[in-house]
């Protein structure tokens, strides 16, 4: 379920890292408690996003969640698409629905309290 | 949050963990959310039929000689124009004018009155009934004695009319039988809070479990989706459908609310009447009035409205609109604003976003 590869938070998200470029998005655990996304709100293409810090949210029918960045960078690529189709991050979180891509600070970030591989995470969501 | 340990459950609580629903706190009653999903649930209603326990809801009865005089005094509308086996909507009202409750009214013969109030105020209304008691009349809480499930859709009547002998086809749109479904007395009202046509089934607490069954089996061949409190939220959003804490409470009028067709000024005095009178000559400084999101956003529930920049309402209740495509609300604005076409702001996350004003209800079915 939850890909070997990419570092977990508890706020659900996970970024995989690509030598000094971090891919961001939202597990499947959240999507699933989200229920239907119908809307995202991403950040700017240049801006900088702190780790733990919110970058922008995701609105299910009934609410809105807002989403933290598990690392520190300045933001390099976002993923368009998921304006017209918000409901592919129900069907694919892990992959096609990725949310940002940040230019990595820090990657000693990855290695830091609260963050999670995919085991620790499975453990974490109880499934 | 309540404490779990606290909350109240209806007797199909247990069926809805087993079909995997997603519960909730709702005003301290642990209820679903959802089963498969809300735009699954909402889609099923709007083109086939969903069904969905809403046992939370309260139940009043009003019986003696003066029944009809004590529901007329604490009641808006005119229960003298109701025949026996029809039902209206109506507001349950302070001596100020605001809402206690938004009550049905079903007359079941001349000395008795059926009102279906809302969960979490069904015990304020039953003391504020029971206060205003000053006739030849028993008010009873009968909250306990009903579980309610509602079978909405286009393919509502075919369903139910599977599960029990009355002829359902010619029972108009708010009138009710009483007679038996899935083989138990029922209460069978042609009511509904979705916009669509359907029926709501009153059972006792101990046939919900049997009654919630034989529906789903009943329509199983019309695709038929346990449905929700967030599926009911967006079809009821849709048709324009208050909700108490929402577009209506203890502060807003019925006049306000765009409810003024449930007062009925010239039926003699009831509590409230005076106030509204008094609101009427005056005119009601703001109204209820629908919008449609024009930028990318959804105005929610609570989100100020700004024009010229400046703070004119809220958003009484707000979401995407599956049928629509379209984000909607609604919201109170100053009268001179509340009407179609006026250009707003919804405060988005500290931004102004567009929406404008637009007729209701966003949605109403062909007759």
């Amino acid at each position: 379920m939850y890909p070997e590869n990419y570092t977990y938070t508890k706020e659900h998200e996970w970024v995989a890292v690509d030598g000094d470029t971090g891919t961001i998005g939202i597990t499947h655990h959240a999507q699933h408690e989200l229920g239907d996304i119908v809307y995202v709100d991403l950040p700017k293409i240049g801006s900088m996003v702190g780790q733990h810090a919110t970058f922008g949210s995701v609105e299910s029918v009934k609410a809105v969640s807002d989403i933290y960045s598990p690392v520190s960078g300045e933001v390099i690529e976002i993923n368009d698409s998921l304006t017209t189709a918000p409901e592919k991050l129900n069907s694919d979180p892990h992959g096609d629905a990725w949310l940002i891509k940040v230019k990595l600070k820090d990657l000693a970030e990855l290695k830091s309290e609260g963050m999670m591989t995919a085991a620790d995470y499975t453990k974490y969501v109880g499934v | 949050m309540s404490d779990p340990q606290t909350l109240q459950v209806t007797p199909l609580n247990t069926v809805h963990r087993q079909m995997g629903a997603k519960m909730v706190d709702f005003g301290g009653w642990d209820m679903p959310v959802q089963y498969r999903g809300i735009l699954d649930e909402h889609k099923a209603v709007r083109t086939g039929v969903g069904v969905f326990d809403v046992s939370h809801m309260g139940e009043i009865v009003v019986r003696g000689p003066q029944a009809l005089e004590l529901v007329d005094w604490v009641s808006s509308n005119d229960a003298s124009k109701l025949a026996v086996g029809q039902v209206h909507y109506s507001g349950l009202l302070y001596e100020h004018g605001g809402f206690v409750d938004d009550i049905l009214v079903h007359k079941v013969s001349d000395d008795e009155y059926f009102i279906c109030v809302n969960a979490s105020n069904q015990d304020k209304d039953f003391e504020h009934i029971v206060a205003h008691n000053k006739f030849q009349a028993t008010v009873e809480n009968a909250g306990a004695r009903y579980a309610q499930i509602a079978v909405q859709g286009p393919k509502a009547l075919e369903v139910c009319q599977k599960l029990t002998s009355s002829v359902l086809a010619p029972i108009q749109y708010y009138w009710f039988v009483d007679g038996e479904f899935a083989s138990f007395e029922a209460r069978i009202a042609r009511t509904g809070y979705t916009g669509e046509d359907g029926f709501e089934i009153y059972v006792s607490p101990d046939a919900a479990v049997t009654v919630w069954e034989a529906i789903l089996a009943a329509g199983a061949e019309f695709g038929i989706l346990a449905c929700g409190l967030g599926a009911r939220n967006t079809l009821r959003l849709e048709a324009k459908m208050a909700l108490y804490g929402h577009e209506i409470d203890a502060s807003i009028s019925p006049l306000e609310a765009g409810l003024g067709w449930t007062v009925k000024m010239d039926k003699g005095d009831f509590v409230g009447r005076t106030a509204l009178a008094e609101q009427k000559a005056g005119g009601v400084k703001r109204k209820l009035a629908g919008f449609e999101m024009r930028e990318r956003g959804i105005g929610r529930d609570g989100y100020e409205i700004e024009v010229n920049g400046e703070k004119v309402g809220w958003v009484t209740s707000g979401g995407p609109a599956p049928t629509l495509n379209k984000n909607i609300g609604l919201c109170y604005l100053p009268s001179d604003l509340a009407v179609p076409g006026t250009k707003i702001k919804v405060v988005i996350r500290g931004a102004g976003v567009e929406a404008e004003t637009v007729p209701t209800p966003f949605y109403k079915r062909a007759k």
